[in-house]
């Protein structure tokens, strides 16, 4: 059965594959009209795409080569002819391709989508119920090193793949998946009465794969309810805050805001065009700016000081929800050397300071009315969001889940996690007990540390474990077979305490 | 001054690494074994494909030459107590100013020849998990015979591959000689909810083999045959000091020492499972054999090493396990069956397989042990309520400081303590009625 949940959940992986092709494209006078809303633009691209008009597509390569090389032959004539003015930098190729696309997912849309998800719901379950059903409840990691799945095998690099070549095609190619993001503006158009983008497409594969595997970890730790809770609640913040409100949002004519996105993470929370969106507002434009500013000046350090920086990472963040649940079957790929350790604490603190000047000058440069570096500052945020926002943050930290572990950006890159690692480490009452002399030093806590903290090292000296980087996720202590770890908010002077218990020394002489 | 270390288990590095720690002798640390230390406790994890090889090993590999800890990796053939030196299988010589040795155990094997007996094993050394991995490739049926901690461990590595197993028990109910009747039959029934055979009062008399050797079925007791590929012994272990029996070093069943480890040879010392002490202190059994005495003992005896004569003192007995999905964990002193002097409350949730045990002095009823299945409790706690007498009524009403479970986790001490209260209630009384 379990077999036939992955033929089944195969079965939807490639009927949705496969509406990227077979589809037919004709470049219309109105898709043309409908995607580029420039007046100008429209006027100079019209005449040089108008040989495209009316001739049917059915490779969507070739459509995308076509138009790419009229506007780009449209360009050059206009360097050569010096006319600067007309060149068109923007790129409409994505709304091009998307209004213009005629084939089958056009018409079937919902069909199609109601297909996909239900055969994916189904061979989920089923793979699941025939996973989970007849096991006594306990943590079961059996056979997670053999697999060629979740130990670097040859699916868990292909997997990874998949993955990377999603996020470089979503960032820098959406042209290339305007089929899934046709299939999915239905949903868009009943949620926000908005057309969608690829963002929306993003949000909506993001927040299903949070549901299904966290339906998954809701199973795998069932007898742990620490797990159940935090897990129950990243799917909660991801359906609702990440996904649905926001959309919401839009559909009362307001800025799409995150309420959980908290800046440096949020990086682009007080670039001018959103401190405008904000501030021209009503006031619930005005409310979303406090509220922002209150989390990073009083939300994290308060939060933090109770709790550790896990009230966020590992029970609310978004990155961190779906690491929790389409991430965990990766968890134990993370290193524990020290040397990556050594990596982690530079990179990350690294991009947080990278952050904080970047928004410093943003910010005096808004402020100085543009006297400062004029929009120069857009030169800066293209930079940050290619390198940080898109690579690190989306191609690297979400497609090396099945060859680094499925925290690589929260451990290394992550500039709100460095800020309430911060906290954690200097000004916290969490920590991690260990229990007096119950270690037995077998290593399935660090094993199954995905930030890659070598917990064993304290543990097996019965020391607390105080650790930035700790999300808090808790599986050290869930797969501890001797009871010697516990996640725990208490008096702050404790924290660093040592339980070297058990050894009775009698000195003699 | 150059120190010599036979072993590379947790007794011998614990002396090593705090040798280092407090000296700058040269250390020298030798084991055929493997090359670095690993965790024995997790050898069925990587049996179980939860972790790898490398995952066991508690330092990375850099740390021995970081701290100066010379690493050999060879057999000890012979040791010449008079010049000092020890004989490695690769002909080399180690010359020592001080010895330690820590050669761990050997699986007991009941007077069953391995070596005869294809497919049959103990499981103690890393070579024992890969003669496993050979000997269980592509089999279906097992048996286990000996009903201690290595022979469940060894149950649920062969339940994970999906082998069926018989596992045979000697006593009433599962490890029923060290648990109580309760946490026995507990675990004997969790043991059964997995779908692993136990039978009971069953002992293994006759080993039926193929034409080729290997074991193809084994005859119990009960005049029952079982047909089986691989059959696991664990009947425990013994002192592993056979290439030191008829030296000038006494031994018994171990390497007899006293409670600072020094051995009937100059300069020489023994500690961990291989070592027996003369004279235990009362309460304290001739042979440890568990991690947590191993590290202990060689804490004791770096500070011997070292010139500050300490004598070895265990403390307050506790001891851990995992039986497939339950955990145990006990404190101080639970007998399987008790003496006049004890008695105990006890509390059980069968639907969620947790249980609590606390003894008592019935005299005065202070608090003896805890014994704790499925919830986990904290050790300085129980340690400090054990080693200042509380009353059992005292330790009831702060019940909940020494609860370790992860957080949201359903707490009992509520209903603990109503029962135990009435418990002591109609003990008090009856007793009174006697008197």
């Amino acid at each position: 059965m379990m077999n036939a949940g992955i033929v089944i959940m195969l079965m939807a992986l490639a009927l949705f594959m496969s509406t990227l092709f077979g589809n037919s494209y004709m470049l219309t006078s109105r898709s043309l009209y409908l995607s580029v809303n420039n007046h100008e633009h429209l006027s100079n691209i019209e005449p040089a795409v108008s040989w495209m008009k009316n001739k049917n597509y059915t490779s969507l390569f070739s459509f995308i080569h076509d138009f790419r090389e009229s506007v780009r032959s449209f360009n050059r004539s206009s360097k050569e002819a010096k006319m600067w003015t007309d060149i068109i930098y923007a790129d409409y190729t994505f709304k091009v391709v998307k209004n213009s696309c005629t084939g089958w997912v056009r018409y079937h849309k919902f069909p199609l989508l109601l297909t996909i998800l239900s055969l994916l719901v189904t061979g989920a379950g089923l793979f699941l119920t025939a996973k989970y059903y007849h096991v006594p409840k306990g943590i079961k990691n059996d056979h997670i090193f053999f697999s060629k799945v979740t130990a670097r095998g040859l699916f868990g690099i292909l997997l990874g793949s998949l993955l990377i070549l999603f996020y470089i095609v979503l960032y820098f190619r959406p042209e290339y998946i305007a089929p899934w993001v046709i299939l999915v503006s239905g949903v868009s158009r009943l949620l926000s009465g908005q057309e969608a983008s690829q963002w929306f497409l993003y949000g909506m594969l993001y927040t299903v794969a949070v549901l299904v595997m966290g339906v998954r970890m809701l199973l795998k730790y069932r007898g742990n309810r620490y797990q159940q809770f935090r897990t129950v609640s990243v799917i909660f913040f991801q359906t609702s805050f990440a996904f649905i409100i926001p959309e919401i949002l839009m559909a009362l004519n307001q800025p799409w805001y995150d309420f959980k996105n908290i800046w440096p993470l949020n990086y682009s929370f007080f670039y001018d065009y959103n401190l405008h969106s904000y501030t021209s507002g009503a006031a619930l434009g005005w409310f979303m700016l406090f509220w922002g500013i209150a989390l990073i000046v009083l939300g994290v350090p308060v939060m933090t000081y109770f709790y550790g920086k896990r009230w966020y990472c590992s029970w609310v963040c978004g990155c961190g929800g779906l690491a929790e649940t389409l991430g965990d079957p990766f968890r134990q790929l993370s290193s524990k050397t020290l040397r990556s350790w050594k990596i982690e604490r530079w990179i990350v603190h690294s991009v947080l300071v990278l952050v904080t000047i970047m928004t410093i000058v943003t910010l005096v440069n808004y402020f100085s009315e543009y006297k400062l570096l004029g929009h120069e500052t857009r030169i800066l945020h293209r930079i940050y969001g290619f390198f940080i926002g898109s690579i690190f943050a989306g191609v690297v930290g979400t497609g090396f889940y099945p060859l680094m572990g499925n925290r690589v950006w929260c451990r290394f890159g992550c500039p709100l996690a460095a800020y309430l690692g911060l906290v954690q480490r200097f000004k916290s009452r969490f920590r991690i007990t260990t229990n007096g002399g119950q270690c037995i030093s077998c290593g399935n806590c660090s094993t199954y540390c995905e930030m890659g903290i070598d917990v064993r090292w304290y543990a097996q000296r019965g020391q607390n474990i105080v650790r930035s980087s700790c999300v808090g996720c808790g599986v050290c202590s869930a797969v501890c077979p001797r009871g010697v770890l516990k996640l725990e908010n208490a008096e702050e002077k404790t924290r660093f305490a040592f339980h070297p218990i058990g050894v009775k020394r009698e000195k003699v002489s | 001054m150059h120190i010599v270390i036979i072993g590379n288990g947790i007794t011998g590095i614990t002396t090593a690494r705090h040798l280092r720690k407090h000296s700058g002798h040269e250390i020298t640390v030798i084991s055929s074994e493997s090359k670095f230390f690993f965790s024995r406790t997790a050898l069925m994890y990587i049996y179980m494909g939860h972790m790898k090889f490398e995952h066991t090993k508690p330092y990375e590999d850099w740390f021995w030459k970081k701290n100066r800890i010379n690493l050999v990796h060879a057999h000890v053939d012979n040791i010449d107590f008079e010049k000092k030196q020890c004989w490695l299988n690769n002909k080399e010589r180690i010359s020592y100013d001080k010895l330690v040795i820590a050669s761990g155990s050997k699986p007991n094997n009941i007077g069953i020849s391995f070596q005869k007996i294809k497919g049959a094993q103990g499981l103690y050394s890393m070579q024992d998990l890969e003669l496993m991995e050979q000997n269980t490739k592509g089999i279906s049926r097992a048996v286990i015979v000996g009903g201690g901690l290595i022979g469940i461990e060894m149950a649920e590595m062969l339940h994970s591959r999906g082998i069926h197993v018989t596992f045979l028990v000697m006593e009433k109910s599962y490890w029923n000689n060290v648990l109580p009747w309760e946490e026995s039959q507990m675990i004997t029934r969790h043991i059964r909810h997995h779908g692993i055979e136990v039978k009971l009062e069953t002992q293994l008399f006759n080993i039926l083999q193929d034409d080729r050797g290997r074991v193809r079925a084994v005859v119990t007791d009960q005049d029952e045959e079982i047909p089986c590929e691989f059959l696991g012994v664990t009947a425990g272990v013994s002192p592993n000091v056979d290439f030191i029996r008829n030296s000038d070093v006494d031994t018994s069943r171990g390497i007899l020492v006293n409670e600072y480890f020094e051995t009937s040879a100059m300069d020489v010392y023994a500690a961990g499972d291989c070592a027996e002490f003369r004279n235990p202190v009362p309460g304290q059994m001739r042979i440890e054999q568990l991690w947590y005495t191993g590290k202990m003992q060689g804490e004791v005896l770096a500070q011997n090493l070292l010139g500050n004569r300490t004598a070895y003192n265990r403390g307050i007995w506790f001891n851990s396990a995992k039986f497939l999905n339950v955990e145990y964990q006990t404190y101080g002193q639970v007998p399987a069956v008790f003496p006049q002097s004890l008695d105990s409350l006890f509390w059980a949730n069968e639907q969620e397989e947790k249980c609590i045990r606390i003894v008592y002095d019935k005299e005065n009823l202070s608090v003896r042990g805890f014994n704790l299945l499925g919830i986990r409790y904290r050790h300085e706690v129980c340690e400090r309520w054990i080693s200042e007498q509380r009353k059992v009524h005292e330790v009831l009403t702060h019940l909940r400081e020494a609860n370790f479970d992860p957080e949201f986790f359903r707490r009992y001490e509520k209903e603990m303590t109503a029962q135990f209260e009435k418990e002591i209630h109609s003990k008090s009384k009856s007793e009174s009625a006697l008197v």
